[in-house]
């Protein structure tokens, strides 16, 4: 497969690390909600279709992504660096 | 006519003889011939037994297909089993055996299983080899073994080299028959980068083997004009002897190049094989089409095959496929190969139709039997005659014939368009499976999307290349297909003639008859993936090719469901079997994987070191003196530095800089511990946590500036920290003003330990104060050594001992390990390894890979007081859960053998009189050693409520390597609990 990196351009899905599901949000409290924390570090959606994961461009720029890929075909509609995409990451319950 | 060689035409070279050997005989062919041509030519037609009755077997097909010509193919080291004579391009000196049979291949004992047929029915294996049990490891495994195994694979290594190559390009064409001619000369006019990949040696699929004009000439001229004008093209590779085996993700195929299998051995400078894996923008699959072989008595007898394969043999190798031969058709395809073998000379005995409408074509030269059937054949190692039956008329025909030519109709050649899930899809008027929606990316043209007939071919692949060069923005010029007449393609499906008399074989390489799918289907084996198992129907090595669809077909007969609702098995990559040498390439050996030396690795090795693999780091793991074995020098070097002074590589611990105006507030949010108070100057014991609350990596981190640290991290964790920070910073907290940077092998690092390990470093360092009360414990400094090495000196201890971390640029690293031995010279100093310092941190009681295993909690440690309750970081909010609180959570402790005895790792630990179980399960060993220091073994284990039972006596349980012992728990600071040494 190839990537397209924001920073490197095409790229060999070889040269990246996955790390999975992008939605949860770090809840800003620790002593904040139990039930919001254990969401966040155990739960993770495996939905048919699009889906937007942390890749890590290990073997090249060393920069978090957050991947939108779908499940079913493995086609990867849009990649964009995580520093940006935490200020634009859709609310929770939002598709 | 010599032999069954034919006085003239195909593709082979007469004029060059080429000898070779099958079954220790020498017979010749000619350079174009494969092994199974050039035996045919010969008069040999038995290459082989079968794998179940031991039938005699040849050749069924032209191609990749072949279930039966399945021979051992060179030797030595070379030796490769199962190889398809079909596919074999014969050369100099070829040396190939047949298979599955003892003595020979005439006379072969195991075809005494045949007379005990009635007793291996389908699923005989599950039946039969049940019951004792003992019985199946002893006796029925290396029966079967013995019996089954298809050919002998060498043991020796492979002598052969291989790679792996990449390719880019707009358009792959998958065959180079007619239609994937056509799709390359077209998307090349258009300016598309193309690669057209092919199995064959030379381009041009059935056009090798078949007389009807292409544009009122031979259909080579046509080819070659094409190949021309390709080969005058800058934009397209044209591949050769490249199967492509697997559609994958991305549009990514994987395609096998035969470099060098065509000769005898491969050349030096070239591989034998290449895997490619193309990436490409579109691809075109113009793969073309396998035949299927008929269901009838005595199918399997050498003489029966294909008629594309007697095509083939008659066409394309100017062989005989016999001296009188019959056709038996329900393809109209079959009246083409009768018309065509008479055209090459070949004598014609029938063409046997079952069909009972319309009328037989003209110009056979031969009886044509319609509303006929083929019952049963007869003949010893090859076909003598065939048994026909008159349907209309109700009379038995006694035939004689040497070949009998099957034509069954055609199965589009799917495979590939499968790979990714997409199901093949059930057409009533080819009576075959065509392949699904695969998108855009990947069209199917020609005889593989269900085109039967050449100008159907050309326009399909023209249309899809029309598409393809819009989509990318390359219109296609106009390109005109060669004329060719009409041809009949019409099919009328006869899955099985069930006059038949005889074993009827469907799947002919694991000998599944047509009687082993009503029997599974019967005993509930109704789903076709359930039926594929339970008669081994498919699972051979050519993975059902030829018979996949003949065997669904049947069994939706007999369970009266149409075929689509049967459907067919899955279609996995690869679409022929690929040698693993070739998925390896380059890297096998040493290559298999890259390895990290330290930069001392070259002086740790003129000391004598022996070194050990640990993750992909080569460490020393002792220093042997003398006669020394790795225990003797262990207990030497933990004495020297115990009692003197010793030094130690640890530059293979991770380092990485962080630098930023947010360095310590970064910091404080990744450890667990407080950061905000660290002064320039000092390093600090670092405990980092994962989200979840558990342990994750420990280190040292130093100030070395207002806004400049250094973290170091363990040898394992190296890598997965570095990410760990990038993600903390880039999708945590991207406001922080923070860098980080890995700089493991920028630093060589060396440990000095031992109570003179002060003197030493003095007379190293150019000027630095190491007094105790300027340079004290946990101190850090930038500085030079050696006169002028830029250095950077840290006063931490991993052995317990007073020590210091001396850290210089790397290429300086033996300059400093020569430096430190001629400081520490008149104090008697030596290297230390591996072995001695894991001896060293368990008697002082430190917690390395074997305690921090993911599972274990800053409390399980003993680390509880480092967790802070004043600020937010990893694992803050789940570190402080109830079960992580629980007082019967295993803790780290010591533990001490009674009265002696090995305590080793993964030993258990009982109270003493319980009976063991895992609910007697009281904790565990996680680490171990032999302490010279104490001299006695020791070991740090986690216990449940461990703190409280200082001073109880367990049994140490170790079943498995006979031991039983009692030990005593205590402290897991075994040397100098009081810390004394460490700042002195």
């Amino acid at each position: 497969m190839i990537v397209t990196c924001p920073f490197c351009g095409d790229r060999p899905s070889e040269e990246f690390g996955v790390l999975g599901d992008a939605a949860p949000v770090r809840p800003a409290d620790p002593a904040g909600d139990p039930e919001a924390w254990y969401d966040y570090v155990y739960l993770r959606a495996n939905p048919r279709g699009a889906h937007r994961e942390y890749w890590h461009h290990v073997g090249g720029c060393r920069q978090w992504l957050v991947v939108t890929r779908d499940t079913t075909t493995h086609d990867i509609a849009a990649v964009e660096p995580a520093r940006l995409a935490k200020q634009t990451a859709p609310e929770k319950g939002e598709p | 006519m010599s032999g069954y060689r034919l006085d003239g035409g195909g593709r082979i070279d007469r004029s060059r003889r080429l000898a070779f050997r099958f079954d220790g005989e020498t017979y010749g062919g000619h350079p174009g011939d494969t092994l199974a041509s050039a035996l045919t030519a010969n008069g040999v037609r038995l290459l082989g037994r079968s794998f179940k009755y031991h039938r005699p077997r040849g050749l069924l097909t032209d191609g990749p297909a072949e279930p039966n010509a399945l021979v051992e193919l060179r030797g030595g080291a070379r030796r490769e089993p199962n190889t398809r004579a079909t596919t074999v391009e014969l050369y100099e000196g070829l040396e190939a055996r047949s298979q599955n049979a003892w003595p020979s291949r005439g006379f072969d004992i195991g075809a005494v299983n045949g007379l005990l047929s009635p007793l291996l029915p389908a699923g005989f294996y599950y039946k039969t080899f049940m019951w004792p049990a003992a019985f199946w490891e002893r006796v029925y495994e290396p029966l079967i073994r013995r019996a089954a195994g298809l050919g002998r694979a060498t043991h020796a290594a492979d002598p052969d080299t291989y790679e792996k190559g990449t390719l880019h390009c707009d358009l792959l064409v998958v065959g180079a028959g007619p239609a994937g001619l056509i799709a390359a000369l077209a998307a090349v006019r258009a300016g598309l980068r193309v690669i057209l990949a092919d199995d064959q040696p030379e381009a041009g699929g059935r056009l090798l083997a078949r007389r009807a004009p292409l544009d009122e000439d031979e259909p080579l001229i046509w080819r070659d004009k094409v190949l021309a004008e390709l080969r005058s093209a800058p934009n397209v590779r044209v591949m050769p002897r490249t199967t492509v085996f697997g559609w994958y993700d991305g549009n990514l195929f994987g395609a096998l190049e035969r470099v060098a299998d065509h000769l005898l051995a491969p050349p030096t400078h070239l591989p034998r094989l290449i895997y490619w894996r193309i990436h490409a923008r579109r691809a075109l699959l113009c793969a073309g089409a396998e035949e299927r072989p008929l269901v009838f008595g005595g199918n399997d007898r050498p003489g029966v095959m294909l008629a594309s394969a007697g095509q083939s043999l008659a066409l394309r190798y100017g062989v005989a496929p016999g001296r009188r031969v019959a056709v038996f058709a329900t393809a109209d395809s079959g009246y083409q190969v009768a018309r065509d073998l008479q055209a090459a000379g070949v004598r014609l005995a029938a063409v046997i139709d079952p069909r009972r409408d319309g009328e037989a074509p003209a110009g056979i030269e031969a009886p044509v039997y319609r509303h006929t059937v083929v019952t049963s054949t007869r003949g010893g190692r090859g076909l003598a005659g065939a048994q026909l039956l008159d349907k209309a008329h109700g009379r038995s025909i006694a035939l004689d014939c040497d070949a009998l030519l099957m034509a069954g109709g055609w199965n589009p050649t799917v495979h590939l368009t499968c790979h990714r899930g997409t199901k093949p899809v059930w057409r009533d008027d080819l009576a075959a499976f065509v392949p699904g929606e695969t998108g855009d990316a990947f069209r199917v043209a020609g005889a593989a999307a269900g085109h039967l007939s050449t100008p159907a071919c050309f326009a399909s692949a023209l249309e899809a290349v029309a598409a393809i060069g819009t989509e990318l923005g390359k219109p296609v010029p106009q390109v005109t297909a060669p004329a060719c007449p009409e041809e009949a393609s019409e099919v009328t499906p006869l899955w099985w003639i069930k006059e038949s008399k005889g074993k009827a074989f469907v799947d002919f390489q694991n000998d599944v008859t047509v009687t082993d799918i009503p029997l599974a289907a019967a005993e509930g084996y109704r789903s076709v993936e359930m039926m594929k198992r339970y008669t081994t129907l498919g699972m051979a090595t050519d993975q059902g090719k030829t018979s996949g669809v003949n065997g669904l077909a049947i069994l939706a007969e007999v369970t009266g469901r149409p075929i689509p609702e049967v459907g067919t098995t899955t279609y996995r990559p690869g679409y022929v079997p690929v040698a693993l040498g070739a998925l390896a390439g380059p890297h096998v050996g040493p290559e298999f994987r890259p390895v990290r030396r330290s930069p001392l690795h070259r002086w740790m090795l003129r000391q004598g070191a022996a070194m050990i693999e640990a993750g992909a780091w080569m460490r020393p793991s002792h220093y042997a003196r003398g006669e020394e074995d790795w225990f003797a020098a262990m207990c030497r070097e933990v004495k020297t530095v115990r009692g003197r002074v010793g030094i130690c590589d640890v530059s293979t611990l991770g380092k990485i800089d962080v630098q930023g105006p947010d360095a310590a507030e970064f910091l404080n949010r990744v450890y667990c511990n407080g950061w905000k108070t660290l002064p320039v100057g000092k390093a600090r014991y670092g405990l980092m946590l994962r989200e979840d609350g558990f342990v994750y990596d420990d280190g040292t981190t130093s100030r070395l500036g207002e806004r400049h640290y250094l973290m170091t991290t363990t040898t394992a964790n190296a890598a997965g920290v570095m990410a760990h920070l990038e993600f903390c910073l880039q999708a945590l907290w991207p406001e922080l003003d923070v860098q980080v940077a890995s700089v493991t092998d920028q630093w060589g690092q060396i440990a000095l330990a031992g109570p003179q390990a002060r003197a030493v470093l003095a007379k190293l360092v150019d000027g630095l104060d190491v007094s105790n009360a300027a340079f004290p414990f946990l101190a850090a400094a930038e500085t030079t050594v050696l006169g002028g090495i830029p250095a950077r000196v840290f006063r931490i201890s991993f052995s317990g001992e007073l020590a210091y971390e001396i850290a210089v640029p790397a290429d300086y690293s033996e300059e400093l390990a020569e430096g430190l031995m001629r400081c520490g010279a008149a104090f008697g100093i030596a290297p230390y390894g591996g072995e001695a310092l894991s001896t060293m941190r368990i008697e002082k009681g430190h917690p390395a890979g074997a305690e921090l295993d993911g599972r274990t909690t800053a409390q399980d440690l003993g680390l509880g007081k480092l967790l802070s309750s004043k600020k937010d970081y990893i694992g803050r909010a789940m570190c402080r859960r109830e079960a992580f609180e629980d007082p019967e959570r295993p803790v780290l402790v010591g533990l001490k053998p009674v009265a002696g005895g090995k305590l080793r790792a993964g030993a258990h630990l009982l109270t003493a009189g319980d009976t063991p179980s895992v609910e007697a399960d009281q904790g565990w060993i996680a680490s171990s050693c032999y302490s010279p220091t104490l001299e006695s073994y020791l070991a740090l284990a986690f216990l449940k409520r461990g703190r409280a039972r200082i001073g109880e006596e367990l049994v140490v349980y170790d079943p498995l390597r006979e031991g039983l012992y009692t030990g005593l728990v205590c402290d897991p600071v075994f040397v100098d609990p009081e810390h004394e040494r460490l700042h002195a």
